[in-house]
């Protein structure tokens, strides 16, 4: 009896042992190698386009980087270094914090020596998954096909000096005594000035615009409340981040507030609340929004897209559109934003696109696009 | 301001206890007479009457003690007993107990605790700017006898309001308009020599007639705001942001730009013609037309 007892452990431990290294939990990836058929170690051979494709995208997607240069065509414009650039960014950009989690190729023109690929790729990144769609031109050479890819070409910043008229708002903590009424500074005062409700196929939308009607910059969040027929709360959310959470003074910010899986028809009321908080802020850097309109993509959907011009000398790393679209009447029917992926270097442009849903393309009469901003080591 | 719910407490309790022994019949001649009137952080004395020892017993908001006392001599309450304004409770026993309350009122005012509403306050409103004013002594007593509190606001140098207000119950206050010129207002409350100043921005109200001006340029068309200013002359503040909008018949460009030394200015890179707007916050500026490059 007296050995029984560590005998049984010692079994029981090496049992949990085996159990461990040959059970199914052992089968899953190990943390940040992804995994998937496409990711399979060996690769067909490129005698299709579709194949010669999946195959550049599962070495972009590995960052094989050297056997995904060799799968392009020699005609590509490319040079090795501007190819990695393309895919991985630079700048402290929203693309050199992203992977290609997926891509979906499906093919636009086929003949014999050429043909045209439509590929739609999907990024994981920071601020959520992020798409894009890409045509890519390939060719036959031999037996087997290769993508032509064209040199990226970065925005070529002349060495300047760019004077700015620096301008910011810092916060002083009061050294004076702690008696009462002798530290106040009163919060920002700002107001939402428009509020519409809608349902979308993901659910409500509660979505407007708010000003700052003070002289001081504002750091401003906007939550609702969906309220039923007896008064109870359902739901409350915020506009987390579909809102330029910065506003200077008489600035104006759309804000969208998402309640996914519910509809209107259940709620009786909304209840708005906006605060507000006083933040050091910088009024730099200025960022225009050009060339804005509302075309159809190659698919049909109906996109605003434009350029954004960083007009000041510092370089924003993640340029964050949020536009609000107006009916015939003024009234903000939809919230749309997006994230570019591209780091926006000073005095130079980068293009942006916001989809707007097919429903309710026919009613937009005007938009308004703003720019929220997220610059490394910058508040 | 201090409360004094504990001896409510219990008094209740030697109340009880003082009915119980006048009900046994045990009562005995020791009398005690307290002041009529006591400030708070002063000295002062109870007279008792009778011969023998007795057990004293003083019950206040700040304090709570018992000591033996010696019959027909005077109680000496220490000052630093007596620190806290409220009701106080003096208890005397020997055999049977005696009691008697007094009030020990504030001190003379040692500070004005003064608030002011609000921090900042756009020019030319009109029941803008309020200011509540509370006396206390030195040991935090609030003051409740009447006092005559000065309130005097200044802008620069001009004064814009000086008024003496007496307190009620402790509490002087002010409602006032803002001023039409930006800058600090210097509010001040005082009370003889006592004073507490405090500090008031007033900024510019909304921006008035926003006028722009544009021309064409190499890269496109430069657009500015002639010095921005509210509709009583002041210079909206640097920062405030003007939205700039050209329309032309490919789509349309906006910049929010921020006004820097008075001036917002936008570089947009519209090549035909175009029709330029400006807004800030909710005011619309006019409109320019520049013909195409």
């Amino acid at each position: 009896m007296k050995i029984a007892l560590p005998l049984i452990l010692v079994g029981v431990t090496i049992l949990l042992m085996v159990v461990a290294f040959v059970g199914p939990g052992h089968a899953r990836g190990t943390v940040g190698i992804a995994a998937g058929s496409a990711l399979s170690d060996l690769t067909s051979k490129s005698d299709t386009p579709q194949q010669a494709l999946t195959n550049l995208m599962v070495e972009v997607q590995r960052r094989h980087w050297d056997r995904a240069f060799a799968a392009l065509s020699k005609t590509s414009g490319s040079d090795e270094p501007s190819f990695i650039q393309d895919w991985i960014g630079s700048g402290g950009s929203l693309r050199s914090f992203s992977n290609l989690e997926g891509f979906d190729p499906r093919p636009l023109h086929i003949t014999n020596d050429e043909a045209q690929m439509r590929v739609r790729l999907h990024f994981s990144t920071p601020v959520g998954p992020i798409e894009d769609v890409r045509d890519i031109h390939l060719v036959r050479e031999g037996d087997i096909w290769k993508a032509v890819w064209p040199k990226f070409q970065s925005p070529a910043v002349p060495a300047e000096v760019i004077p700015v008229t620096y301008l910011r708002w810092d916060l002083v903590t009061g050294t004076a005594d702690d008696q009462w009424g002798s530290k106040n500074v009163d919060g920002p005062r700002v107001r939402i000035i428009s509020m519409n409700a809608v349902d979308s196929a993901e659910g409500a939308v509660v979505m407007g615009e708010v000003v700052n009607e003070d002289t001081i910059p504002a750091f401003v969040n906007v939550n609702s409340t969906l309220v039923d027929g007896a008064g109870n709360p359902i739901d409350d959310e915020s506009s987390f981040d579909k809102i330029d959470h910065i506003l200077l003074p008489k600035q104006v910010t759309p804000y969208r507030i998402d309640f996914p899986g519910f509809s209107l028809k259940d709620v009786k009321n909304v209840r708005m609340d906006v605060k507000a908080a006083l933040v050091p802020a910088s009024a730099d850097p200025v960022i225009g929004v050009m060339n804005q309109k509302i075309d159809a993509d190659a698919q049909g959907k109906s996109i605003l897209h434009g350029d954004l011009f960083n007009e000041s000398g510092q370089t924003v790393n993640i340029p964050h559109v949020i536009a609000s679209f107006y009916d015939g009447n003024g009234k903000v029917v939809w919230v749309s934003d997006g994230y570019v992926d591209r780091a926006l270097l000073p005095q130079s442009s980068e293009p942006f696109a916001v989809e707007i849903p097919r429903s309710l393309a026919g009613k937009v009469h005007n938009f308004h696009v703003v720019v929220n901003q997220y610059s490394l080591g910058r508040s | 301001m201090r409360r004094n719910f504990p001896i409510r407490e219990s008094r209740i309790a030697l109340s009880a206890c003082l009915l119980a022994a006048s009900l046994l019949g045990v009562c005995a001649a020791q009398e005690l007479t307290v002041p009529a009137s006591v400030t708070a952080g002063e000295e002062t004395v109870i007279s008792t009457t009778g011969s023998g020892t007795a057990t004293f017993y003083l019950l206040g908001p700040g304090v709570s003690r018992k000591n033996e006392v010696s019959l027909g001599q005077e109680i000496h309450l220490q000052a630093r007993d007596l620190q806290t304004a409220g009701d106080y409770l003096a208890i005397l026993c020997s055999g049977t107990c005696r009691s008697a309350s007094f009030y020990v009122n504030a001190a003379k005012p040692a500070s004005v605790t003064f608030l002011v509403h609000p921090s900042r306050v756009p020019v030319g409103q009109s029941d803008a700017v309020s200011g509540v004013a509370f006396p206390f002594d030195q040991f935090h007593n609030l003051v409740l006898t009447q006092k005559a509190i000065n309130f005097q606001l200044t802008a620069g140098s001009s004064s814009l309001l000086s008024q003496s207000v007496r307190t009620r119950d402790g509490v002087a206050w002010f409602r006032t308009a803002s001023g039409k010129a930006a800058g600090t207002l210097q509010v001040v409350a005082s009370l003889d020599d006592l004073s507490a100043k405090r500090a008031v921005q007033q900024v510019a109200s909304d921006p008035c007639n926003l006028h722009i001006q544009g021309q064409r340029t190499a890269n496109g068309i430069l657009v500015e705001t002639e010095p921005v200013h509210d509709c009583a002359g002041n210079p909206v503040p640097d920062g405030t942001i003007v939205t700039f909008t050209a329309t032309e018949a490919g789509g349309k460009d906006t910049v929010d730009a921020p006004i820097k030394k008075g001036i917002a200015k936008a570089q947009m890179d519209a090549a035909g013609a175009v029709v330029v707007s400006a807004a800030s916050g909710v005011v619309m500026g006019n409109e320019v037309r520049i013909g195409a490059h």
